[in-house]
């Protein structure tokens, strides 16, 4: 395991609340992700999961607490947010590729809109990033033309196009045909085996296993349990981790 | 005369026909010109009122969403007949051709507004997360991810109601606007014979046949092939 005391973390966030009119997401979450390392997130559906990962890169802006990722504070109204994303990635449950662009122009539009890379410049960064993903001679079909796990990993080529400082992934694999599930994951092996900073909210036990610094149990918008995943899988403090590890576990 | 040879006469009469069909022509390219015009203003500006409405500013949208129901409530019609008798009184005098092509752009561009609105509220809100998610902005994500994939599922609905549109210039005649179906009445009071009636609908048909045959290919071409 890496040393998670050498640099202050890259993502800092305190106190987080969220509420959606009358339902209240977030009761006051903490998360600190230090550089190189995976933080792996489970809970419950419903649990808040997903919003806590959505306030990390302010596609929500949490009602009260403060976000630091890479230096910079997240929720001060002088932060250039669109600045700040380049260097937050983030993959979606859903892949949501363009469906107009074909992978390679999936890849660019941001090499090329947001950090003013030319096409040649953009193309090369693309085609590196899509081979990291195995799908460099794919680089000219449309998403439409690609596997569930195909799409997801140039999900994951968009993203990592832009060299961000941390990635946040959303259940990159609830929405595979299990056979691709595979894949997908052993890409994201080797993003952490290269040092990126990663969150990934999944439900890949033997991936946190793997491959999870720190495990994180989520109920109810708040942060039950912490720690490595053999203390979280093996001997969980509370009823409800156990409860939710054994259900999983039976899947 | 038996009754064929006395509907021959009234609407198939050659000669009065080769006597109006410079004036019909005439009729037709002003037709086209008036078309052309009401097509690009009021796809443009429908456009337009659309992509301002997605910025979401309150008081703009009430605005847009009037002016949009105003303009498809109101038979076009009597848009015509308000701006050609109604302007003047006011001060502003339009031609006929100018009240005609005002009128059917104003409600091709309400009808447009809602077409193109429908289709940038259709495209998933995952696409505006993706693309804000790599930096880029609310309005680089409406140029490069939401608008293409919205004009792609609007074409077929568009391309009709466009048609339907520029039909609409015929009730320019009501002016005095000396489109196919103008030039067409005018012939036939001079000549007190309808066949230029029958030489009106035949360049009516030249003109929308193949309008109608390119709306149906845009049909089968863009139904949701993705
Ligand atoms: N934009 C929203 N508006 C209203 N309710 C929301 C919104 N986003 C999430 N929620 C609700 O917040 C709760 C937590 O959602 P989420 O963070 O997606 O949980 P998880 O990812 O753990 O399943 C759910 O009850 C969900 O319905
Ligand atoms: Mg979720």
């Amino acid at each position: 395991m890496r040393n998670a005391h050498s640099s202050p973390p890259i993502v800092q966030a305190h106190g987080l609340w969220k509420r959606f009119g009358a339902l209240t997401v977030l009761k006051g979450v903490d998360l600190e992700v230090a550089e190189k390392q995976l933080v792996f997130i489970i809970g419950p559906s419903g649990s808040g999961k997903s919003t806590l990962l959505r306030c990390l890169n302010r596609l929500e802006t949490p009602d009260d607490g403060a976000i630091t990722i890479d230096g910079i504070n997240l929720l001060s109204p002088k932060t250039d947010i669109n600045k700040a994303r380049q260097r937050i990635g983030m993959v979606f449950q859903s892949f949501n590729l363009y469906p107009h662009m074909t992978a390679r122009q999936n890849v660019t539009l941001a090499l090329r809109k947001v950090l003013g890379r030319g096409k040649e410049e953009a193309d090369i960064a693309a085609r590196h990033a899509l081979d990291r993903v195995g799908l460099g001679e794919r680089m000219d079909h449309f998403p439409a033309q690609l596997s569930g796990g195909q799409q997801q990993r140039v999900a994951i080529a968009r993203a990592i196009a832009l060299e961000p400082r941390v990635m946040l992934f959303d259940e990159p694999t609830s929405a595979l045909d299990p056979e691709l599930v595979g894949g997908v994951l052993s890409v994201m092996r080797e993003l952490r085996e290269s040092g990126m900073t990663m969150v990934v909210v999944s439900h890949e036990m033997a991936f946190a296993r793997a491959a999870a610094d720190t495990v994180i149990f989520m109920a109810d918008g708040e942060k039950l349990e912490e720690g490595p995943p053999a203390q979280i899988f093996e001997q969980p403090q509370h009823e409800r981790t156990r409860s939710f590890i054994r259900q999983i576990d039976r899947h | 005369m038996t009754g064929f040879e006395n509907f021959a006469f009234s609407f198939l009469n050659m000669k009065v026909m080769a006597q109006y069909l410079p004036q019909i022509a005439q009729g037709f390219v002003l037709t086209v010109w008036l078309a052309v015009l009401i097509v690009v203003a009021g796809l443009a500006s429908g456009l337009a009122l659309a992509l301002v409405r997605s910025f979401g500013i309150r008081p703009l949208n009430w605005l847009i969403i009037f002016v949009v129901d105003l303009f498809r409530a109101l038979p076009p019609l009597v848009i015509i007949v308000l701006l050609f008798f109604g302007l003047p009184a006011a001060g502003l005098g339009l031609s006929g051709f100018a009240a005609t092509w005002l009128s059917l752009t104003l409600v091709l561009m309400a009808f447009s507004e809602e077409i193109f609105w429908a289709g940038l509220t259709s495209v998933h809100k995952g696409q505006w997360e993706a693309s804000r998610s790599t930096g880029l902005t609310f309005t680089q994500t409406l140029r490069h991810v939401v608008v293409p994939q919205a004009l792609r599922i609007t074409i077929p609905p568009l391309t009709n109601r466009t048609i339907a549109i520029t039909k609409g210039t015929a009730l320019g005649s009501v002016v005095g606007v000396s489109e196919i179906l103008g030039a067409s009445q005018s012939a036939m009071s001079f000549s007190a014979n309808p066949s230029p009636l029958m030489l009106g609908a035949i360049a009516y048909l030249v003109l929308f046949i193949p309008v109608v045959a390119f709306g149906r290919w845009v049909e089968s071409r863009f139904a949701w092939k993705r």
